[in-house]
């Protein structure tokens, strides 16, 4: 077993249980191959070797005295670094953040050690999670493993490059506007955003709080609803978590679509979206026809507005949210205190953070301000309602909608960074599922150009079964959740 | 529609203030070119007809989350302070007020 990085988190844990295959071999399978690909990619931003290796001892101890071990057991985690590890530091990818060291850890993370999973490491993203490329990171940009000229997606951009390079057997992520499935689409790894309130959000580092969700990053189907039976639940820490009882998601995992109902929005096929990101997902939903989905066209007609209006509201949230960086209890602070309070604190911000978290902090305290409160916010907020009211208009209809992921392949790093409003302009399919809170899914649907498509799922609020159902159906009768980056 | 007025860089500056956020004279000229762009863009949604419509601020229909009103375990000692970059014995160090 000279590649057992290979294993999948369905794979490893009897092996472990059973001592075929011990955490700690394992672990260090997978260094060797972060050390031997990395370079490349820039994944991580933190590598917590020492800690990964004395929880792999543990849990071997453990496994060695026949003790019970969890649904993980010793399953390699790289975790976004907008989620909080206790004793490893948890930087947003931002200067302003580059020496924290939270004192607690995310609910999330309290879970995956209680399954016997092991935190490798903290991966790169854009700058607060404000970015669809990975190259806003204060730390520089990490490379697309397919083709290291393109864009891995973002802003969970290192999860999804660990993932597919096999540098972590799983991966957790962030979406606030398309931020776990972007990259997924983008690297070719299977991406979830679970609906708004599945997930606690307890340790996740605040950008758009309406909007955002943890959610898990694999190279399977299988993967993702084993990750997300972990992380889910309830949790009284988080008061936007919602009490309903927790689900063992595995049981979903039927290749069988015999009567779904597929929609396919108009808006998701239409100007905008180039033919290679649209041809792939019209051959998948093909194939799903094959094994008796029906489809039907629909429309969401609000989708016009649902860009600026997220926009409006992310912002907005994020100029509340990032207030608290005044660089006094953590963060940045400058040598430099000359001046009053005002004056040090714009400047602890001004070098703390980049240009693009400084520029969305600006609009949206502009869109929040007095005599445009009414024009930008309050106005978004009721395009939020039509958007809602046409996803339940649509799904009285259908059980899933599918459309693709991204409107393009995967561009040249650089191509648009200079570009805010063009970046902005990539999310358009991706942002609705945030302002409805609806769950939706990317799963790797074929290659153009040498570059992976994703095909993206939505379904109703908490029918995460159904999403993970439809992908697996698609992903046991097709290849290409086997295909590998040349590293 | 005033959405689509341009906004001069005084009016940024005084935004940036408010954000307390300090701009070079650079970043001044170039955020207002960018925020006058994007703001552009974003005033297409004054067209959309929402008249009676309601706002939703959140997708989920929660109002007043309580908990029961129990200690629970905190930070201990010095830890709260582990992170800041100035502090005087058990104290944050504040720049001055005014």
């Amino acid at each position: 077993m000279s590649r057992i990085y290979e294993l999948t988190a369905a794979e490893l844990p009897d092996k472990v249980r059973s001592q075929e295959v011990s955490a700690e071999e394992h672990l260090h399978s997978i260094l060797e191959r972060i050390d031997r690909v990395d370079e490349k990619i820039h994944a991580y931003v933190t590598i917590a070797r020492e800690e990964a290796i004395t929880r792999a001892r543990e849990i071997d101890k453990k496994a060695r005295r026949g003790k019970k071990l969890g649904p993980l057991a010793g399953v390699v985690v790289a975790v976004k670094d907008n989620i909080c590890t206790k004793g490893i530091r948890t930087t947003c990818s931002s200067r302003m953040l580059e020496n924290f060291v939270p004192p607690y850890d995310a609910t999330v993370i309290e879970r995956l050690k209680a399954s016997d999973a092991i935190i490798i490491g903290k991966t790169n993203m854009d700058e607060f999670a404000m970015g669809s490329t990975t190259e806003t990171s204060y730390f520089g940009a990490t490379r697309n493993p397919w083709n290291p000229d393109k864009v891995p997606g973002g802003s969970s951009g290192g999860s999804a490059a660990a993932v597919i390079a096999e540098e972590a057997t799983v991966a957790l992520g962030s979406d606030t506007g398309g931020s776990i499935r972007c990259p997924a689409s983008y690297c070719s790894d299977v991406g979830l955003k679970p609906t708004y309130g599945l997930v606690s959000r307890y340790g996740l580092i605040s950008y758009a709080n309406s909007l955002e969700q943890i959610g898990p990053i694999t190279r399977t189907v299988r993967d993702c609803a084993l990750l997300l039976s972990v992380i889910s639940g309830h949790d009284s820490r988080d008061s936007t978590s919602v009490k309903i009882p927790r689900e063992d998601y595995l049981k979903y995992l039927i290749s069988d679509v015999k009567g779904l109902r597929i929609g396919l929005p108009r808006e998701f096929f239409g100007e905008g979206v180039e033919e290679d990101a649209k041809e792939p997902v019209l051959e998948a939903v093909g194939k799903l026809e094959e094994f008796g989905a029906s489809r039907r066209e629909v429309s969401i007609p609000a989708m016009k507005y649902a860009l600026p209006a997220y926009y409006i509201i992310a912002m907005s949230e994020a100029s509340s949210n990032l207030a608290r960086y005044d660089g006094l209890r953590y963060g940045y602070r400058d040598k430099n205190d000359e001046g009053n309070f005002d004056e040090v604190f714009s400047r602890n911000r001004r070098i703390g953070f980049g240009a693009e978290v400084r520029r969305r902090i600006i609009l949206g305290t502009y869109a929040l301000s007095a005599g445009y409160f009414e024009q930008y916010y309050l106005k978004a907020l009721k395009i939020r309602t039509l958007i809602r009211r046409d996803f339940e208009r649509v799904f009285k209809d259908v059980d899933v909608i599918i459309g693709p992921t991204m409107p393009l392949l995967p561009f040249n790093i650089g191509e648009r960074i200079d570009d805010p409003l063009k970046l902005y302009m990539c999310d358009i399919l991706t942002v609705p599922a945030n302002l409805t809170g609806y769950p939706a899914l990317s799963v790797p649907s074929g290659f153009r150009k040498g570059l992976p498509v994703g095909m993206q799922i939505i379904g109703k609020p908490f029918d995460e079964g159904t999403l993970l159902r439809v992908a697996y159906t698609f992903e046991q009768n097709t290849k290409y959740h086997e295909y590998r980056p040349p590293l | 529609m005033s959405g689509s007025r341009r906004i001069p860089v005084e009016e940024i500056r005084h935004i940036a203030e408010l954000a307390h956020i300090e701009l070079t004279k650079e970043e001044e000229i170039i955020f207002t070119e960018q925020f006058n762009r994007i703001l552009e863009y974003f005033s297409m949604i004054d067209e959309a007809d929402t008249e009676n419509v309601p706002l939703t601020y959140h997708v989920l229909d929660l109002v007043n989350v309580y908990r029961k009103d129990e200690v629970h375990e905190s930070m201990k000692g010095d830890e709260p302070l582990r992170n800041a970059s100035k502090k005087e014995g058990r104290f944050f160090k504040s720049p001055r007020i005014v």
